[in-house]
């Protein structure tokens, strides 16, 4: 038994043992200490998964390589930045419990497990595992009806999916003969056609996933979840586990049911597809900036699974280096809706960020930012991550993809350039500006923004990586 | 006649649909939703167990009781959710979950 090799999981899951002990000591508020231990546990984790070394363990049931120290990476560097943007923003609406951070650790192990699953059940205990404290924290404003029929609707929907993959993957182990990631290949790459049963619990296991990273036609839950959420909540839902999920997507597919290519390639150029032109559609009408936000996630999750839909070691390094970029630029985005606030009130309308430009021009320049980026406007970082996607979509002969993505990509400009244009060109409402943004969203804002301008100068190591990470899961 | 495979798979399709069709015709009351989630996982624990019958392998039936456990600890956490969203509003008709909406 090589257990040390999920060190980085184990030690996870035990310093969030020991912060909930920690966190009940009675009269005194520990709400801020137990956050900065979460994001201290989330940082010695990254360092674990930076030693880890290669192979699988637990009886097959745990894998690591490449492609799963990129994405983990990933998603603590998520839920730590995510953390972060809680930190005030709690304290202010008396949301300042130390369940919340304890939550978001445990998500984030059930992440980390779902991104190294080798086996069926590991998947399905990994994704239980972020989506059961998912479902609390997004009713965690309790007394508030928004938050909790966010809540409740990101329950039932989160429930159902769950057991239609569950569904899916009974079929899988009954007509395969295993849920072990290996055997599975095995079973599949011999010439002997493929049971029909394990087909239909194919689709039953996408369809699941689907609904996970938000992809039309599960995406229906998104918009409600992230408008009714918390804003903190929100930014952590649109980072690390979108990250993890697509990951757990890339997985899946392209591990064990490599060899069905043929099967579900269509399935994910369709959900691509959707993806991509409801982001961009939908989203034109909305005044609720959070809304918006969902929306413009549903539509790079529809950029990403391009990169999936084409099979091809390009198109997966390409979602790699998506899912960093995306992850990175939608932080800093939700640093700023984090900070607006009129007069010690939350607000969350487009219109409330008139006149940005003049009362505050650094924040409204950092938006500029971010709103560039997410449009794909070169130089900026997400410029890159769209064209590795597209340049591998061409590579492949997708050329349907490819343009459909362009186009959209074009629609999409608007609603990202008209934020620009209302926070430069209308009038500051009557009442007064926004209130001054705080030290720790200033300082994310600011990094992740950096990122996305200096992405251009030096990518070298991050395609490395990412070239890397496919190469493992493709090899 | 003898019960087979196929009969257990037949009875847990039927459960998945009567789950399926529990959670989207149903317009009254949220507890009947989770009623229907439960359902779904009930359907496939039979199939895990059925399946680990016929094949002779012991992985089907953990991996029911890594359901079963799962199952549990979702359903309290939805009458959790359920019950601070009647405080809110005071009712859990399905028809009345629409506040959020653009």
């Amino acid at each position: 038994m090589n257990w040390t090799l999920a060190l980085p999981e184990i030690a996870l899951a035990c310093a969030g043992l020991v912060i909930l002990l920690v966190g009940v000591i009675p009269g005194r508020n520990t709400f801020f200490g137990c956050t900065m231990a979460v994001i201290g546990a989330l940082l010695l984790a990254a360092v674990l998964v930076l030693g880890q070394p290669e192979g699988t363990a637990l009886g097959g049931l745990y894998v690591a390589d490449a492609f799963s120290g990129f994405m983990k990476i990933l998603a603590l560097l998520g839920a730590a930045l995510g953390l972060v943007l809680a930190l005030d923003f709690n304290r202010r609406e008396s949301l300042d419990r130390f369940e919340f951070p304890v939550l978001a650790l445990f998500a984030t192990t059930g992440m980390m497990v779902m991104v190294s699953a080798n086996d069926l059940m590991a998947v399905y205990m990994g994704l239980e595992l972020l989506s059961l404290p998912l479902y609390v924290i997004a009713a965690f404003d309790r007394d508030n009806g928004r938050s909790a029929e966010a809540g409740l609707k990101y329950f039932v929907l989160g429930a159902l999916a769950s057991g239609l993959l569950l569904y899916g993957v009974s079929l899988v182990y009954g007509f395969a003969g295993t849920t072990n990631f290996d055997r599975l290949a095995d079973v599949f790459s011999g010439n002997g056609g493929v049971p029909a049963g394990v087909v239909v619990g194919l689709v039953f296991v996408v369809a699941g996933l689907i609904f996970k990273v938000s992809a039309v036609p599960f995406h229906m839950w998104t918009p409600d979840v992230y408008e009714g959420a918390p804003t903190p909540v929100t930014a952590f839902f649109a980072a690390a586990p979108k990250v993890a999920a697509v990951a757990l997507l890339a997985r899946v597919l392209l591990g064990p049911f490599g060899d069905l290519a043929a099967q579900w390639q269509q399935v994910i150029i369709l959900a691509s597809l959707g993806s991509m032109l409801l982001g961009a559609f939908a989203a034109v009408g909305q005044r609720n900036i959070k809304r918006l936000m969902a929306y413009s996630s549903i539509g790079h999750v529809g950029y990403a699974l391009m990169g999936l839909a084409v099979v091809s070691d390009e198109g997966l390094r390409g979602l790699a280096i998506y899912m960093l970029i995306y992850m990175l630029m939608n932080i800093g985005t939700f640093a700023i809706l984090v900070g607006m606030r009129r007069r010690g009130r939350a607000v969350e309308r487009i219109e409330d960020l008139a006149g940005l430009g003049g009362t505050d021009l650094g924040r409204a320049l950092w938006m500029t930012v971010f709103m560039f980026s997410m449009a794909g406007i070169p130089p900026l970082a997400g410029f890159f991550g769209k064209l590795y996607v597209f340049l591998a979509a061409v590579q492949g002969g997708f050329w349907t993809l490819a343009v459909v993505g362009v186009l959209t990509s074009v629609v999409s400009a608007y609603y990202y350039l008209r934020i620009v244009k209302v926070m430069f060109f209308d009038e500051a409402p009557a009442e007064g500006g926004l209130d001054a943004t705080t030290p720790g969203l200033a300082a994310v804002t600011a990094t992740t923004g950096i990122f996305n301008l200096v992405f251009c100068l030096y990518p070298a190591p991050l395609l490395l990586a990412a070239g890397l990470a496919a190469a493992a899961l493709l090899g | 006649m003898a019960v087979g495979l196929s009969h257990y798979l037949a009875v847990s399709a039927i459960l998945l649909v009567l789950g399926l069709v529990g959670i989207f015709l149903n317009r009254k009351n949220v507890i009947v939703i989770l009623m229907s989630v439960e359902l779904i996982l009930l359907a496939v624990n039979l199939n895990l167990v059925a399946f680990s019958a016929h094949l002779n392998d012991l992985a089907g039936q953990v991996f029911a009781m890594f359901v079963l456990t799962v199952a549990a600890a979702e359903a309290s956490i939805g009458l959790a959710i359920i019950v601070i969203y009647f405080r809110n509003r005071g009712s859990i008709e399905v028809e009345d979950i629409s506040t959020l909406r653009g």
